[in-house]
């Protein structure tokens, strides 16, 4: 799946379809389900970014570690991880990865080395280049990816782990998704250089900005990235430009944004415009995507039945886990 | 034949067994290769141990206890050594956001075997910054194991068992024990991390005490003695999860209880004890619980302000004997 030289044939363009398609009916069918009160707390969806999730998940390895933030069920899909696992935790179900402890913020899945899942923004970044440090120790050759928002390049941790990977010439690749906005805060309030990936230079750690509405693009720049990384060059950084077509959460009133902006954004989505291009050079038929998005919608269907079956955890384990009396192998 | 050494020799010694016996150990922190460590507890070891097992970091705190956090998360046993709980402050997020969740939140997955070392307390004129006593914050997360070894057999053996616990352990030792020097007990050689030991016994008042004010408390009883009151010292050594059962058997037969902590009063270690007491042993308490802790001030550099906002033994002989002995 993740070697070897990319082939932008028939069987891969749909396979990156299918991947942004499962991603944006998961979250559309999760937004559905929070107005039904099915899933509660906090919800932050993909919609828009697919490509960033896919993209780089085509370049890695199952051993690779993957950590990523509170708005990372496209990540987590993107990696294997089960839809109804996901989708059982989102109810809070004990079925759910993490017996419904966790929720949307923090899906964990030890089978596909998948490492939350962090509601502190930036809170990930020093457990990757952790990660990255234990696996080069231990002789592995497995990398370590972070996914972090541009907000999160504000926060001290992030040059303290920039730094310290660059430092300690450590195999971390870190995604930026720079999707302009930080909860309500535009990039341009928030930066004194909008350029966020300059930063990386800072730390004479080598970086490249991605165009994260091209998935094929985002795969090309994830496949030079992990080659250099997992060849012994160091950490390397990924400035991901797209943009969130929904809310920041659930709660959000979108006070700060144009809803015009919004709809430009969307008319040049990572989906459009792959269908289009599809369409376009008839590498693939209609027939074929409506097939692809009624699978997707049954695999979606079969999640919510699972959730829906589901069990809460019995209250008498609730101190469970809270030490474990053995490392989990 | 008993070894004599110092605490900090303790500490080194477990250290330095501790990485050549596990490959997956190893220390990291501020200045603890080339300088030896802050307070010389690594003095030496990186030359022995090599640059890769003694690693000194950049100061960067959250990034390097966030690191080992990863570390063990990939399989190492890592031991981070942050200066001073002072500074410990800057990684607050990773240790109670990461550190001390992830087991639980990821449903039992993911387990995180790290130990996180850290200098405590006053007395060295070091002023507020320096001089904090922590220890009852992070005793107050679950899913962190607080010991406080007070002894050199503990500074030596307590490390070890903190590496064979599949959960984060946070290790306090007291910056005015690094020079006391003590005997090991050739018969020793491993300690449990669970329980308090009652340091001297006595029938008369109980007192609780960990870590740096070990010493002063037990001068207190030899004191108390003196007077006629027989004083039973019970050093904590594992401040979460207290050994409640030891307090209480004890307090059951004394009837009386003063707490030693060097932090401040109000919402401290101690209280969380005397709460703990007055719920399980209420009805054999003959009076109060004494508490003897910080003054409500931060640590001041001058001499005399810092040894008197700090408990002394003059001050554990009052609360004891008001308690054993109370002014009509």
């Amino acid at each position: 799946m993740n070697t070897g030289k990319l082939h932008l044939d028939h069987d891969h363009l749909l396979h990156l379809l299918r991947e942004m398609l499962r991603i944006r009916l998961f979250e559309r069918k999760c937004a559905e389900l929070y107005q039904r009160e099915k899933i509660r707390g906090f919800l932050h969806l993909y919609d828009g970014e697919e490509a960033i999730a896919v993209g780089i998940m085509q370049a890695l390895a199952p051993h690779d570690a993957v950590i990523a933030t509170y708005r990372e069920h496209g990540q987590a899909l993107a990696r294997g991880v089960p839809m109804d696992r996901i989708m059982a935790e989102l109810y809070g179900h004990v079925e759910g990865l993490c017996r419904g402890r966790g929720g949307s913020m923090h899906l964990f899945d030890r089978a596909h080395r998948f490492l939350g899942g962090n509601a502190i923004v930036g809170g990930g970044l020093p457990l990757a280049v952790g990660t990255a440090l234990g696996d080069q120790m231990r002789g592995r050759d497995s990398i370590s990816v972070c996914f972090f928002g541009e907000g999160a390049v504000d926060e001290g941790e992030f040059h303290e782990s920039l730094n310290l990977a660059a430092l300690w010439h450590l195999p971390v690749l870190f995604v930026c998704e720079n999707n302009l906005y930080s909860m309500g805060m535009a990039v341009e309030r928030a930066e004194s250089n909008t350029d966020i990936h300059q930063r990386a230079a800072s730390y004479g750690m080598p970086s490249e900005v991605v165009d994260g509405m091209d998935v094929v693009a985002v795969e090309l720049a994830a496949r030079r990235a992990v080659a250099a990384v997992r060849g012994g060059g160091g950490p390397y950084f990924l400035e991901c430009r797209g943009y969130r077509f929904r809310a920041h959460s659930m709660f959000d009133a979108q006070l700060y944004r144009d809803k015009a902006e919004v709809e430009q954004w969307k008319a040049k989505g990572p989906i459009v415009r792959l269908r289009k291009w599809l369409e376009d050079s008839h590498v693939v038929i209609e027939d074929e995507i409506a097939r692809l998005e009624a699978e997707i919608e049954a695999e979606i269907e079969g999640a919510v039945s699972f959730a829906e079956a589901g069990t809460p955890e019995p209250l008498t384990e609730l101190t469970r886990f809270v030490t474990l009396d053995a490392v989990p192998e | 034949m008993a070894e004599t050494l110092t605490y900090r020799e303790a500490c080194r010694a477990a250290i330095r067994e501790a990485i050549e016996a596990d490959p997956r150990v190893f220390l990291m922190g501020e200045d603890v290769g080339r300088y030896g460590g802050c307070y010389a507890v690594t003095k030496g070891l990186a030359e022995e141990l090599g640059e890769a097992r003694i690693r000194d970091t950049p100061l960067s705190e959250s990034a390097f206890v966030g690191a080992g956090i990863g570390a063990a998360l990939a399989g190492m046993r890592p031991i981070v050594e942050v200066m001073t709980v002072n500074f410990s402050l800057l990684a607050l997020d990773q240790i109670v956001n990461n550190a001390a969740t992830l087991a639980h939140m990821s449903g039992g997955q993911f387990a995180v075997p790290l130990v996180i070392r850290m200098a405590t307390g006053a007395g060295k004129q070091l002023a507020a910054q320096h001089s904090h006593s922590l220890e009852g914050w992070y005793a107050h997360v679950p899913g962190l194991r607080i010991l406080a070894p007070a002894t050199v057999e503990d500074a030596r053996y307590m490390l070890a068992a903190a590496l064979a616990d599949p959960n984060p352990v946070l290790l306090f030792e007291h910056v005015m024990l690094y020079n006391a020097s003590g005997e090991l007990d050739p018969a020793v050689t491993t300690v449990d991390i669970a329980q308090a030991k009652t340091r001297r016994p006595g029938r008369d008042v109980t007192l609780v005490t960990y870590g740096g004010s070990l010493p002063k408390t037990l001068a207190a009883a030899e004191q108390l003695a003196a007077d006629g009151i027989e004083a039973e010292v019970i050093d904590l050594r594992v401040l979460r999860p207290l050994d409640l059962a030891t307090l209480a058997a004890s307090v059951a037969r004394t009837h009386r209880c003063v707490i030693v902590d060097e932090g401040w009063k109000t919402g401290s270690l101690s209280a969380e004890i005397a709460a703990s007491l007055v719920e399980t042993v209420f009805f054999e308490l003959d009076a109060p619980i004494a508490r003897v802790c910080a003054a409500e001030v931060p640590i001041p550099y001058a001499a005399h302000l810092e040894q008197a906002a700090l408990p002394q033994p003059a001050t554990i002989v009052a609360a004891a004997r008001d308690l054993v002995r109370p002014a009509s």
